[in-house]
């Protein structure tokens, strides 16, 4: 076998992949790392401590930032699904008709435009808002939150529609189904994991966002991301890295959930 | 006769009618929170700076002339606005350096990954997935820590006996480079990886049996029937560290700025409103040549193939 001669081999191709793991883990590692030191300092060593995460659990500005990005995350992922299912059931298995190219052009807009340029265009817009009507709530940044989140969940269930066979529906038809009994008891069942694939997007899609969600806030509606930009300004304590760490098994969990749905798929 | 057509017309114009009504709450979002304010980013383009920000309903060219030229406060003669001229060529720069080493970086990996067995793939892939997914706030900061005097590689460096104070790694041009390299790493080979995984490996056999090197079959083999990746990775790349802002903040400090910072400045301290919308402007302008790019090369390779 080490001796037949392998098509697929490229020199040096194996070494570079592993220095790029390598490179891609040693800053996470890092970071996992100290936030279990029992010291104030980010870089020396002293021993194993829970505490940064102690301390970290009882800072009210972390608990309280960290609500409110599931809270904006939960409404607009959710938001963002249904409204893109929708769409994505009117922009596909069907004859082009007028307006449908603008239809996706307009739904992966947010994809197109760099982050801060619609950050400052939010900004722009929201701050009169913010004066004309007085209301200076979550409304804004779940608004935010669910337009850029509408593409994330969009592909994922459009992708799911158009490798999904039409005959199981015409056959309902066939049947006197009726449209809606249709959509409920055939095509709904059979989109299922493209729509939780959409919604598990959407939502660490909003769970991560900074740039938007640090023009767009109001005094006081700090979210988990802005509030560790804001720290990152100050000597930073481990305390930061211990919120990383539990944010990156959050991560970590929801995309290994991810992993296997999309794989049970096909 | 006639009716029966006219039943398969009404029945079509409901269709459409219904598809319109189907997606009208997503295209209404997408409109009233990141179509609608970029449009209003172009009229505030053109309006004259508020005394505390914000902008006068006053028409002015002022900003679009101040993103290239600066007048001269004693002759209001114009020139050539190096400041902001310094800060788009670096941005640009280190965007085509981050395409660049990512490329170099991913372009193996994506074909290791390629090349496992099917059954260990599915591992590869999802440890190139999980950075991807991971808050990019996070691995900046992870990469910081890397970065600092006291931190990883500098502590190498004195271990080895290799300098005896820290290099000043952090606050630099490379601190902006490195960091952008880590963080856009996935998008390059996640694209890669997706046109390798449908490489016919008979078309390299036929160049090995027609006596190619190991180097003309990536050359003249691998090479061209990935490009599509190679587009697709570059743009993905491309287009968000030309945005970026988290990153050279972060990392940059204070004077390294990138197109994104400046922008913000204007919102911020410098308070010049219109100026930071004709920057906006000029930066989706940049974007949208890149994609345009994108979208030719696309169509172009598609035709070829097809």
């Amino acid at each position: 076998m080490a001796n037949r001669f392998d098509v697929r081999r490229q020199n040096g191709f194996v070494s570079v992949a592993m220095v790029c793991f390598f490179l891609l883990y040693l800053p996470i590692a890092t970071l996992v790392v100290y936030a279990f030191n029992d010291n104030d300092s980010i870089v020396i060593w002293k021993g194993f401590s829970l505490r940064w995460f102690h301390i970290a659990w009882n800072n009210g500005l972390v608990i309280e930032a960290s609500i409110r990005s599931f809270q904006i995350a939960a409404v607009a992922a959710m938001l963002a699904t249904i409204t893109a299912t929708m769409a994505a059931l009117a922009t596909t298995r069907t004859k082009p008709y007028p307006g449908l190219t603008l239809k996706y052009a307009f739904i992966n807009q947010p994809l197109m435009v760099p982050e801060i340029v619609t950050a400052v265009a939010l900004l722009i817009v929201f701050s009169r808002i913010k004066i004309w009507t007085g209301y200076s709530g979550l409304g804004y940044l779940v608004a935010a939150h669910t337009a850029f989140c509408i593409p994330f969940a969009y592909l994922p269930i459009r992708a799911r529609l158009e490798s999904m066979d039409l005959a199981l529906e015409t056959a309902a038809a066939d049947l006197y189904a009726t449209k809606w009994k249709t959509f409920l008891h055939v095509t709904l069942p059979l989109l299922w994991p493209g729509i939780l694939a959409g919604l598990m997007l959407a939502f660490v899609v909003s769970l991560d966002d900074v740039v938007i969600t640090e023009f767009v806030k109001s005094g006081g509606q700090d979210t988990l991301p802005t509030y560790m930009l804001g720290q990152l300004r100050r000597t930073v304590t481990p305390e930061v890295n211990a919120i990383s760490t539990a944010f990156l098994m959050l991560s970590i969990g929801i995309v290994t959930a991810f992993f296997f749905i999309s794989r049970k798929r096909t | 006769m006639a009716t029966a057509i006219e039943v398969a017309e009404k029945a079509e114009r409901d269709d459409i009618r219904s598809r319109w009504l189907l997606s009208t709450p997503a295209l209404l979002i997408v409109f009233v929170a990141a179509l609608g304010p970029l449009l209003i980013v172009v009229v505030y383009s053109f309006l004259t700076p508020g005394n505390y920000g914000d902008v006068k309903w006053q028409f002015s060219t002022d900003a679009w002339v101040s993103v290239l030229f600066e007048r001269d406060v004693f002759d209001d003669t114009l020139s050539l606005a190096t400041a902001y001229l310094s800060i788009f060529w670096r941005s640009v720069s280190l965007s085509l350096a981050t395409t660049v080493l990512t490329l170099i970086l991913g372009f193996p990996t994506a074909y290791f990954i390629a090349t496992r067995p099917d059954h260990r793939r599915d591992i590869w892939l999802f440890l190139i997935t999980i950075p991807f997914w991971t808050n990019l706030l996070i691995r900046t900061f992870a990469m910081q820590q890397v970065l600092r005097n006291d931190g990883i590689i500098n502590s190498v460096l004195q271990l080895l006996g290799i300098t005896d104070h820290p290099v000043q790694l952090m606050y630099t041009n490379f601190a902006v480079l490195a960091g952008m390299v880590y963080v856009f790493l996935p998008l390059m080979v996640l694209p890669l990886y997706a046109s390798m995984e449908k490489i016919d490996f008979r078309l390299v056999e036929a160049g090995y049996d027609l006596y190619a090197t190991r180097s003309q079959v990536l050359r003249r083999i691998i090479v061209p029937l990935v490009t599509p990746g190679i587009v697709a990775g570059s743009i993905l790349v491309f287009i968000p560290s030309l945005g970026a802002y988290v990153t050279p903040r972060v990392l940059g400090g204070g004077t390294n700025l990138m197109i994104g910072n400046l922008i913000e400045l204007q919102f911020g301290q410098g308070r010049n409103w219109p100026l930071g919308a004709a920057l906006s402007i000029t930066l989706m302008a940049i974007v949208m040549v890149a994609l345009l790019f994108y979208v030719r090369n696309t169509t172009r390779s598609d035709g070829a193939h097809g």
